[in-house]
């Protein structure tokens, strides 16, 4: 086999081999499904908006901010949470396995609203 | 409240937990025996000085209709322990220490010669505890009683609602110091299990003290918070919540918020309380559970 001929079979198996990466990451990009990003901005003593409807299956980024003080962002039949900081973006990673309303409250004590600071994440099909 | 409250005792549930814990209210009857070394003690909770609004109508005259309701007793405790949230909070700190001030002038009424007091989120998680440490000094502590091993535990002044390392360390140096058999109640404000994590019913690292205590076989743990009676096993530690004296609260999840119960004209008072525990070296700790104002 001359070495041209060698080169070329190398190219055409480098290549075989690039297409099917691409492939397989191209039906792993359509099995997963894009995360979709809610952004939520809290204010003594509320979260904005307070009400969230999300998918199920659906990966969900929560981008969380607050404008005065530090907060919290408490979602228990989820077992996440996270702290607000002021000025500062915290994002929260969610994939929703179960459909229901949840409850999701600042558990941060901030001031003589923190008892009513709470809102709600729908789960639908 | 010009007349006695007579001491009686209503069993209705016994036997749970290494020393047994039996519930009680109060009804006609029975007049406390004791032993040598058996005394009682009362939980106060959630007093909430400072509260204005309907869900109560008396909120400046409770405390006082309390502190008087104890004090006609007819044996007094060995000692009274607040369980937290004295006053409402405010944002304002002069406001804060103000409350905190007309709250101990209020308690300093009450007949029994020690009262300890711990806080509430209310009371301490604004400024990390620093009011309420000018009053009542350390937001926690332990003393003994009796053979009795007290620790009061703060999981309110971290505004996270946590114990936090340092104290967990103090908790477990204490502990190491107690016999696997001592008995032992804590006295905390949050629930140190997650009894209802939405409405904020729990403490941030409850398990890591629960797991602290659990190699004790004679804990009970007494705290407020709830405002209301609630009744609560993690493994063999049993854990007794008290009503409060402003306003009660609904049960965990029972309605959409955690907004207090409505007061209701025919039955002033509904809900809130005291309790005393009897501490007795045979049958363990006997809790009877008091109304505010005998009209109840």
């Amino acid at each position: 086999m001359s070495y041209r001929e060698t080169s070329y079979r190398v190219a055409y198996a480098a290549m075989i081999l690039i297409i099917a990466s691409l492939g397989t990451y191209m039906v792993a990009e359509s099995a997963t499904p894009k995360e979709r990003i809610i952004k939520i901005t809290t204010k003594r003593f509320d979260y904005s908006p307070a009400e969230v409807t999300v998918k199920k299956g659906v990966p969900v980024v929560l981008e969380l901010t607050g404008k005065d003080v530090m907060m919290g962002f408490n979602l228990p039949d989820f077992g996440v949470r996270a702290d607000i900081v002021p000025g500062k973006i915290t994002r929260l990673r969610l994939v929703p396995d179960k459909t229901g309303t949840f409850i999701f409250l600042c558990d941060i004590f901030c001031g003589i609203g923190h008892e009513e600071m709470n809102g709600k994440l729908t789960v639908v099909d | 409240m010009g007349s006695e409250i007579d001491r009686r005792d209503f069993l209705k549930l016994a036997g749970i937990g290494g020393l047994g814990v039996v519930f009680g209210s109060a009804l006609p009857g029975v007049t406390r025996a004791a032993a040598q070394d058996d005394f009682y003690f009362i939980q106060m909770s959630d007093s909430h000085w400072g509260f204005e609004g309907p869900p109560n109508p008396d909120a400046k005259g409770t405390l006082r209709k309390a502190v008087a309701a104890v004090n006609s007793l007819e044996q007094q405790p060995d000692f009274i322990v607040f369980t937290g949230d004295l006053t409402h909070t405010t944002d304002n700190p002069m406001e804060r220490r103000k409350r905190l001030s007309e709250f101990k002038d209020i308690a300093s009424d009450l007949k029994a010669k020690t009262v300890r007091f711990m806080p509430g989120e209310h009371d301490a998680s604004l400024d990390n505890g620093k009011a309420f440490k000018e009053f009542f000094g350390s937001t926690y502590y332990t003393f003994d009683h009796k053979g009795v091993h007290f620790i009061a535990v703060d999981n309110v002044s971290d505004p996270r609602a946590s114990i936090g390392e340092q104290q967990l360390a103090w908790l477990a140096a204490d502990l190491a110091q107690q016999k696997t058999d001592a008995p032992i109640v804590v006295l905390t404000h949050r629930p140190l299990f997650d009894l209802y994590p939405q409405w904020d019913w729990a403490t941030r690292d409850g398990a890591k003290a629960v797991n602290l205590l659990l190699p004790y076989k004679n804990v009970v743990v007494f705290y407020g918070h709830i405002h209301q009676e609630h009744h609560h096993m993690t493994g063999h530690i049993a854990h007794h919540a008290a009503k409060g004296l402003m306003f009660p609260l609904p049960a965990a999840g029972s309605q959409p918020n955690r907004t207090p119960l409505p007061w209701d004209p025919a039955e002033p008072y509904k809900g809130l309380g005291f309790r005393s525990v009897d501490a007795d070296k045979r049958a363990g700790y006997k809790l009877s559970e008091f109304p505010v104002s005998k009209k109840v």
